[in-house]
């Protein structure tokens, strides 16, 4: 092992993973919760829905496409102000968190848009019949029957946010991406680099296994 | 029960309007089925969604019992759909939940006690026929079974009006049966009004008492569904009445009895109701001197009584023939001379 890979300190590396874990733990809560109230808004105000609404859906959709389209690393600077405003610093693990759950939301609003739709109509349609409310459409309706669609989204959105956690490391956040940026590349420490990226890979295969294994618990069709 | 006052709707579509259902005046009473036939396009779709309100009439007045349905809405609204049961063609079951949990969801809705609940499902899961299927998701059911589960959903408030929206177009022949025959069980026991939509004249004549016939947004013809088969008016009428009573069967015997038969009159007499019952025949060999033939007759059951076609072949002096068709008429029958002399007359 020390032969293999001299330069690398099995503690920083550890240290260094935990924080890749606390930065997209918290912003996959995070961008669930945001991009499940912003994919709902999508859907409910869109054309023949329940809130139909153009000009709140437009307005919506059109600030869902802006922060999809800026590409992260140039939202993290964007962002500098609106981040030392809440958090006080622009370095460390929860530095990264607003520009990681401003990315990632818009994008996860739109997967949830698209599992909405996927809903039967009828079912929504027979729910109204039987003299529901909205709230309880939604909550006994919409999101139980697009939950494996919402589930397979939010995975596909975790293993997004671990890469936007690598980017956010290089700008000061911390985590194995400063780690492989810092010690491996601006060091010529490759084996450093390579002990990060194995790291990532294994925590990017935990998430789509976890992901596809609730997927398929929750799909009775 | 149901009472519809010259009810429209009208949609907008870019810079168009369609006329779904003009000026639509019924009334269902309390404890019928009563059918809407129509081809698709035809508004039944739109007519039979305006009574819980789905959607909302352009123009018009709605009441079913004592409820004004077209003009209330908000908390009122969702209190009165609770009363209205529908089912649907697709059943429209949630697939995240069990057969037991979706029977529970109106319940749910209403705000019904959890243990109260449990007890009206085992209640309800007994009604439709479903024993041990109650654990099983939708996808594990046949479509039969899905809409057994979508009747005993809309029957959970002990509604008093139940809507059938295409209930048996996506369900096999033998499947529909089964399903009509649940609905005139559960109209009975429970003394529900059932307002149903299809395009299938099997549907109507099987359960229906009443059938009203819509085309282009309209109701051409609205009548007891015996007099509607005996004697249908409009040309649409028509034609749902050959789907059951099948005339390229009639003209094939039609023709199959003029070879054999070059003497005489072919009738063809319609009965309806008790007529099928009494003794027609005898009295005419007894009363009259000609002779009869039976050649082909056929009766269809309805909800309500039967109808029945019968072909017989006279056969003696004019005058007494003459004489016999118009004791025909006068039982009540309708007698039709087909063939005369094998020419054929209409």
């Amino acid at each position: 092992m020390e032969k293999l890979f001299p330069n690398v300190k099995w503690e920083t590396i550890f240290e260094a993973t935990q924080e890749t874990l606390y930065m997209t733990a918290v912003s996959v809560v995070a961008t669930f919760i945001l991009g499940l109230l912003l994919g709902l808004v999508l859907f409910l105000t869109s054309k023949g829905n329940l809130w139909e609404n153009k000009f709140i859906n437009s307005i919506v959709s059109s600030v869902v496409n802006i922060f999809r389209s800026i590409p992260f690393i140039i939202l993290i600077i964007l962002l500098i102000p609106f981040t030392m405003f809440i958090i006080k610093t622009m370095l460390g693990a929860n530095a990264a968190l607003p520009a990681l759950i401003i990315g990632a939301a818009p994008f996860y609003a739109r997967l949830v848009e698209i599992a909405l739709r996927e809903i039967d109509k009828g079912v929504i349609e027979a729910t109204r019949a039987m003299g529901a409310k909205t709230s309880t459409i939604i909550f006994k309706v919409l999101i139980p029957e697009s939950l494996p669609a919402l589930v397979s989204g939010i995975t596909v959105t975790s293993i997004a946010l671990v890469g936007y956690t690598a980017m956010a490391g290089v700008v000061g956040a911390g985590g194995l991406g400063n780690l492989a940026y810092l010690e491996g590349f601006q060091r010529s420490q490759n084996d450093v680099t390579f002990v990060a990226t194995i790291t990532i890979l294994i925590i990017v295969f935990a998430i789509q296994f976890l992901g596809d294994f609730i997927t398929n618990k929750l799909d009775k069709r | 029960m149901i009472k519809l006052s010259n009810v429209n709707k009208i949609y907008k579509v870019k810079n168009s309007k369609i006329h779904a259902v003009k000026d639509v005046n019924l009334n269902i009473n309390e404890g019928e089925i009563f059918g809407i036939i129509g081809y698709s396009g035809a508004g039944k779709s739109s007519l039979i969604r305006m009574l819980n309100q789905l959607e909302k009439p352009t123009e018009g007045e709605i009441t079913i019992g004592s409820k004004i349905i077209s003009s209330i809405k908000g908390s009122e609204l969702r209190k009165a759909r609770q009363e209205i049961g529908m089912i649907f063609q697709h059943f429209n079951l949630l697939w995240s939940r069990t057969v037991k949990d979706n029977i529970a969801f109106p319940l749910e809705i209403a705000g019904v006690k959890k243990q109260e609940i449990n007890r009206r499902v085992d209640e309800l899961i007994k009604l439709v026929g479903l024993e041990g299927r109650e654990n099983s998701y939708p996808s594990q059911l046949s479509g039969g079974q899905k809409q057994r589960v979508g009747i005993a959903r809309a029957l959970a408030n002990n509604p008093r009006v139940l809507l059938c929206d295409e209930a048996t177009s996506a369900l096999d022949p033998e499947t529909t049966d089964q399903i009509l025959d649940l609905l005139v069980d559960i109209n009975k026991k429970l003394n529900l009004t059932i307002a149903l939509i299809t395009h299938e004249m099997h549907v109507i004549e099987k359960i229906c008492d009443r059938v009203a016939v819509m085309e282009n947004g309209e109701i051409v013809e609205l009548g007891s569904v015996l007099e509607v088969f005996k004697s249908p008016k409009a040309e649409i009428t028509k034609k749902f009445v050959r789907q059951v009573m099948d005339p390229s069967e009639n003209e094939n015997v039609i023709a199959h009895l003029k070879e054999n038969h070059p003497t005489g009159k072919l009738i063809k007499l319609k009965f309806l109701n008790e007529e099928v019952e009494k003794p027609l025949i005898t009295t005419l060999i007894r009363k009259f001197n000609c002779e009869i033939n039976i050649l082909h007759g056929k009766i269809s059951q309805t909800h309500i009584g039967s109808y029945g076609e019968l072909f017989i072949l006279l056969n003696g002096e004019e005058n007494e023939m003459q004489n016999a068709l118009n004791y025909i008429n006068e039982y009540g029958a309708e007698a039709e001379v087909v063939i005369q002399n094998g020419k054929t007359i209409s």
